[in-house]
């Protein structure tokens, strides 16, 4: 029998397994930010653990809040800080270096396929794009993580969807995989790896492919995962190119935790997005999407571009591919915020950030901000935003505002119409 | 072996995410006895008041499906720890959210609909109350003069999470 890239990785990262169905999983990186793992340290302290179990596996950022906006986030990023240069974590990265964690490490590297990763964020299924099992966990996880380098999880179970066709003009990565949470719901995918299959993926790059992965989580997904392939390869290439002899011979190495063809799904799901229209979410679970044609109209107040879904330059690009030239709604506050400081550079040398800029919208430095209404654009009471982020739970932005997520494509659209509007008409 | 229970906060929903349990803007706080206050405070539910008796005097919730979904925040759990609430009973749970109440050596009970439905149907008595043996794998609801008593299934690592106190202390000690 066969085994998919999710059994593959646990069988070859197996610690222990205490009780049937429980693995213990060696950990190959351990990632963490200034909310979920302050009060992990502090517990450390508390406990007399203050250990690290490797340094050079664990990488750090402050992310969520930053610059600091108060005195409690001035402490989280204190202790954050004060941590990394006690155990010498090379790794982390401070105001200046510092970007949306998702988008900043695999930029950095530190992500290959067949490693074993765990964040206190739920995010971090993003990281399933290399060919990884990347999960989020709670800060107690995390601390065990921190302290022994092993986390436990159930037997993974995986669910294959394989996204057939082509995407058609005007519809991207962010819009499959809403179509796929609308087809799953929100907990269709529970306990389960989603490895994402099919020509869309094969032809996706690595950004669209985190974006893909980033909200397999929002269908309750352990992780999601995407076979490695020569686009792995290539974007990996600057970092491993003096570990193997060619790029050949890399991806012969990657490819070994590719499932194999005989490997047993939970379940397989065909879908084919050749004729499907850009997604929008409306009310607030991640699944109640719809065509943008049939929610075309509705009005809001922000357009936010940004976040460890959307905060890539090759969102950027689509979005001002749209904007070059136009401005943005009068009624309507546009946000930009660029995930990581090479982004924002990149975007700056491609002249992107002028478009945003002559298009009306503020350009605030790389941060997670508004997305979850802890900083940079949060909402007022009644306020709608559009917006390319994950998560359209109620008040998520802000006590009493709306979210509906979207492309980075429809969100530009959107923002220069004042209302949800179709991107295909400025493309 | 620890045992959990006490009256019964009856949440009606599924669905019901971390976000709603305890608002992102409190995830500023770092130590758990400074959430307390903000216990489910962004859950609009019809005849549902989060600073009410009901919420303060509860010891054990009782949900829908898919309870705990969204955010890997274990401030979610540690909310509920911080005001008496130490057990969750409900169709389905997202996994961060479970593995987080047991790994803090709480209780996370997936049942069943149609027994879930059974513990609903005790929603009206005003003295509805819920005990949980995690040994024995069974739990008893009562109220309104009557009582009746379920078996659950949890996993033995779970189980064995709550025996030890939760996941550091066993982690520790083993690997």
């Amino acid at each position: 029998m066969g085994k998919t890239t999710a059994e593959k990785i646990f069988a070859s990262h197996l610690v222990d397994e205490p009780f049937s169905g429980t693995k213990v999983l060696r950990l190959d990186v351990v990632m963490c930010h200034e909310i979920t793992t302050p009060i992990a340290i502090a517990d450390l302290m508390a406990r007399g653990k203050d250990r690290v179990f490797d340094p050079d596996k664990i990488k750090a950022v402050i992310d969520h809040v930053t610059p600091s906006k108060d005195s409690k986030t001035a402490t989280q990023a204190k202790m954050l800080r004060d941590w990394a240069r006690r155990h010498a974590i090379k790794d982390f990265f401070d105001i200046g270096q510092n970007g949306v964690c998702h988008a900043l490490f695999p930029e950095k590297g530190y992500i290959r396929p067949g490693y074993t990763v765990i964040m206190g964020d739920s995010h971090t299924c993003t990281h399933g794009a290399f060919g990884a099992f990347a999960a989020g966990v709670g800060t107690t996880d995390l601390e065990v993580g921190i302290l022994k380098g092993v986390c436990a999880f159930r037997e993974p179970k995986s669910i294959r969807v394989n996204l057939n066709g082509t995407l058609p003009k005007g519809v991207y990565a962010k819009d499959a995989i809403l179509f796929v949470i609308g087809q799953l719901g929100v907990n269709g995918a529970t306990d389960r790896v989603i490895e994402f299959r099919g020509p869309v993926v094969d032809a996706m790059t690595m950004e669209s492919r985190m974006t893909l992965c980033n909200m397999a989580i929002e269908a309750g997904g352990t992780s999601g995962i995407c076979m490695p392939d020569m686009v792995t390869v290539e974007y990996l290439w600057p970092f491993i190119q003096n570990e193997y002899a060619s790029k050949e011979a890399a991806l012969a190495e990657f490819c070994k935790w590719c499932s194999d063809d005989n490997a047993v799904y939970d379940r397989v799901l065909d879908f084919d997005l050749t004729a499907i229209e850009p997604i929008v979410t409306f009310g607030y679970k991640p699944d109640q999407v719809k065509p943008v044609s049939e929610i075309a109209g509705s009005p809001v107040d922000q357009v936010y571009l940004g976040s460890c879904t959307n905060g890539r330059l090759e969102d950027l690009r689509i979005a001002a591919k749209i904007l070059k030239g136009r401005k943005i709604a009068a009624s309507v506050r546009g946000i930009l915020s660029p995930a990581t400081p090479k982004i924002y550079k990149d975007a700056m040398a491609e002249g992107l950030i002028d478009i945003f800029m002559e298009a009306g919208f503020c350009v605030t430095n790389p941060t997670c901000g508004a997305c979850l209404g802890m900083s940079n654009g949060v909402l007022a009471e009644g306020e709608v935003c559009a917006s390319t982020t994950n998560r359209n739970f109620m008040g998520r932005m802000g006590k009493g505002g709306m979210v509906h997520l979207m492309s980075p494509a429809t969100s530009a659209a959107t923002a220069i119409e004042g209302v949800i509007a179709d991107p295909r008409k400025y493309l | 072996m620890k045992q959990f229970g006490g009256p019964a906060l009856f949440l009606d929903r599924s669905d019901i995410n971390t976000d709603e349990i305890i608002p992102a803007k409190y995830l500023t706080e770092i130590t758990k006895e400074d959430l307390k206050p903000y216990i489910l405070e962004d859950l609009k539910l019809p005849g549902f008041d989060p600073k009410g008796n009901k919420t303060l005097n509860a010891r054990v919730i009782v949900s829908r499906a898919n309870f705990g979904c969204g955010s890997s925040r274990e401030h979610a759990p540690w909310v509920f720890e911080v005001n008496g609430i130490t057990a969750v009973i409900a169709e389905s749970f997202a996994r961060i959210f479970r593995q987080n109440m047991f790994n803090c050596g709480m209780a996370a009970i997936e049942l069943p609909k149609d027994k879930i439905d059974l513990l609903f149907a005790y929603s009206s008595c005003a003295d509805a109350s819920v005990s949980v043996d995690v040994e024995k794998q069974t739990l008893t609801i009562s109220g309104g003069g009557k009582e009746e008593s379920l078996s659950f299934e949890v996993s033995p690592f779970d189980k064995a999470l709550v025996l030890a106190g939760g996941w550091v202390d066993y982690a520790d000690g083993k690997y």
